[in-house]
């Protein structure tokens, strides 16, 4: 499989420009001054067998194992120190979920009283028939034909918002979608970013200016849709499941959907130069795009896209 | 003899104009490939192999789930383009499947697979150009592309290919020598300085053998440090991507509250 992508090079590209000589096997460790000093602010990067410092005065946490009374990286990526824990963050990696995050998911299997729902991370999510808002009231007893007619709920394919509930013993998360700003997705695309890309946020749905809804999913799955007025979203007073549950996309009209497409490409030019989003960088760099004038698929173009974010840096 | 290429002149040189103990120019590249979660692209010389990871994800069937481990899947194919004669390989190819395989159960022991039970990592290796040292290539490429993938690792698996002429031992061979010498291809986890991974598919005289197998676990370090340099450079300009706009946030939040 050959894929071309639009900034094969960068980041990272530099690495062939210099070649020098060795004269020295020197070990190239982190270089922690001394063993205790992991106070100052400089960000320290390992590389998977970098030793970080000994087992006795401290513990080892994730990214690490312990090797001859040592504490070693086993990832590319951050230390990180919490008091006497070590850890390494790597930077690319799957997600890795907690109680309480949303994620957008995709629906890859439908089993007895189960979903089974893509989420990015190591392995595939579960969505109990259980924690689901059904129809007729949001709380009652599910039935045996609520468990027969699962697939008018969620079929395979379809797209959903939740959040992460519980974990199974073998690491496996639970999630469930009772709020009425859960359920399944419509009227929009799905962007996929690396994970780490996506901070954490006062809210994960953000409503952008011109029309467009985001759906940051901490699993790096973004969802980009039209607006849905709040009005209209929280609707009557218990819940409406022909609209939750339906599969028909809206009419959207041309500049919405042009939005739509912006707001995308801007998200994978983001993603490509590694940027974090954020609502804030978002917004200016959907102003900064519509300012430039430039035709929509313009923004694929390296001098563009290299402008885009060099804007970004210089507004703070 | 006549017409034959010599594999080392009188003056010391190979037939590519290296000596004995030099290895091929190693350029790496690890940017992201399509959705892979980690790629790597290696060129030893005129051999590149192209390694895509995926994973640790759902294993696709329940046959390859291993309830206390992840299952490491190894796919190979070769470019029916990449050697001199254009040759197109089934996938059932045994050789093929053979040196799956081979880099299956070498990366078994290096990848902290007990961390990531019922998962399953995909690995999957696309040979682009072959000139000899097809194995070392292949193996290099894995691991750069599963510490790009942010995947657990022991350590760095770095492995060189090896063989003797006459009495003269040669590192990192071409196709031309691979096919004339004996030769074996040795990985090597050069923290440890254990290998995980010796393997020789010619005939090699006992006595020869140690002062090989020392050599080529001394040049494994060499590549070591191409390939940490390769991490090091690739991680910093992520880690530097990431945080010149997130102090940028951080300004505007403050500003924001006062």
């Amino acid at each position: 499989m050959i894929t071309f992508t639009s900034f094969p090079s960068s980041p990272g590209g530099e690495y062939d420009a210099v070649r020098r000589h060795r004269e020295t096997d020197n070990d190239m460790d982190v270089d922690f001054d001394d063993d205790d000093d992991f106070s100052s602010n400089r960000l320290r990067l390992t590389l998977p067998g970098d030793y970080l410092t000994s087992s006795q005065a401290f513990m080892r946490g994730h990214g690490t194992y312990v090797h001859e009374d040592q504490v070693v990286a086993s990832v590319a990526g951050t230390v990180e120190r919490v008091n006497k824990l070590i850890t390494v963050r790597a930077i690319r990696t799957r997600y890795n979920p907690e109680v309480g995050d949303l994620v957008v998911g995709r629906i890859t299997e439908v089993q007895p009283r189960r979903w089974k729902v893509d989420a990015n991370s190591r392995q595939d999510a579960v969505l109990m028939l259980s924690s689901v808002n059904l129809p007729g009231g949001v709380q009652r007893r599910k039935l045996e034909s609520d468990e027969l007619q699962m697939r008018n709920f969620f079929e395979e394919g379809d797209l959903l918002v939740a959040e992460v509930q519980a974990f199974f013993s073998d690491g496996a998360m639970s999630l469930h979608t009772r709020s009425l700003k859960y359920g399944k997705l419509r009227n929009g695309q799905l962007v996929i970013i690396p994970p780490i890309l996506v901070r954490r946020l006062k809210s994960h749905f953000i409503t952008l200016p011109c029309g467009v809804d985001l759906i940051l999913g901490l699993n790096g799955y973004i969802w980009v849709s039209r607006h849905i007025k709040a009005s209209d979203q929280a609707g009557e007073e218990g819940f409406d499941a022909e609209a939750v549950y339906s599969n028909q996309n809206d009419d959207i009209d041309e500049p919405t959907r042009g939005a739509i497409a912006r707001v995308t490409n801007i998200i994978h030019v983001l993603a490509a130069h590694f940027v974090p989003l954020t609502d804030t960088i978002l917004l200016e760099a959907y102003e900064w795009s519509v300012e430039q004038e430039e035709a929509n698929k313009g923004l694929f173009q390296e001098d563009v896209a290299e402008a885009l974010v060099a804007s970004l840096h210089s507004r703070s | 003899m006549g017409s034959r290429v010599e594999i080392l002149n009188e003056g010391g040189f190979r037939s590519d104009g290296r000596r004995q103990y030099e290895l091929r120019e190693v350029t790496i590249d690890l940017s992201q490939q399509g959705q892979a979660d980690g790629a790597a692209v290696i060129t030893h010389g005129l051999t590149r192999v192209m390694v895509s990871v995926f994973g640790p994800r759902e294993a696709k069937s329940r046959s390859q789930t291993i309830h206390d481990r992840a299952n490491i899947n190894v796919e190979v194919a070769i470019s029916p383009f990449s050697a001199g004669e254009r040759r197109k390989r089934s996938r059932g190819d045994k050789r093929i499947l053979e040196m799956a395989a081979t880099i299956k159960s070498t990366f078994e022991p290096v990848v902290q697979t007990t961390l990531y039970p019922r998962s399953q990592i995909d690995v999957f290796v696309q040979v682009l150009q072959q000139d000899g040292g097809l194995l070392q290539g292949c193996i290099n490429a894995t691991t750069l592309a599963l510490v790009n993938a942010g995947i657990p690792l022991l350590d760095f698996v770095c492995a060189v290919s090896g063989g003797v002429y006459s009495t003269s031992p040669m590192l990192d061979l071409t196709l031309l020598e691979e096919n004339d010498l004996p030769n074996l291809t040795v990985a090597v986890m050069p923290k440890t300085g254990k290998s995980t991974l010796v393997t020789m598919e010619t005939r090699l005289h006992v006595d020869r053998f140690e002062e090989i197998f020392k050599l080529v676990c001394s040049a494994s370090h060499a590549l070591h440090q191409e390939m940490k340099d390769a991490v090091r450079v690739r991680t910093t300009s992520l880690v530097t991507a990431m945080g010149t706009t997130q102090s940028n946030v951080g300004g505007d939040t403050m500003m924001d509250e006062s």
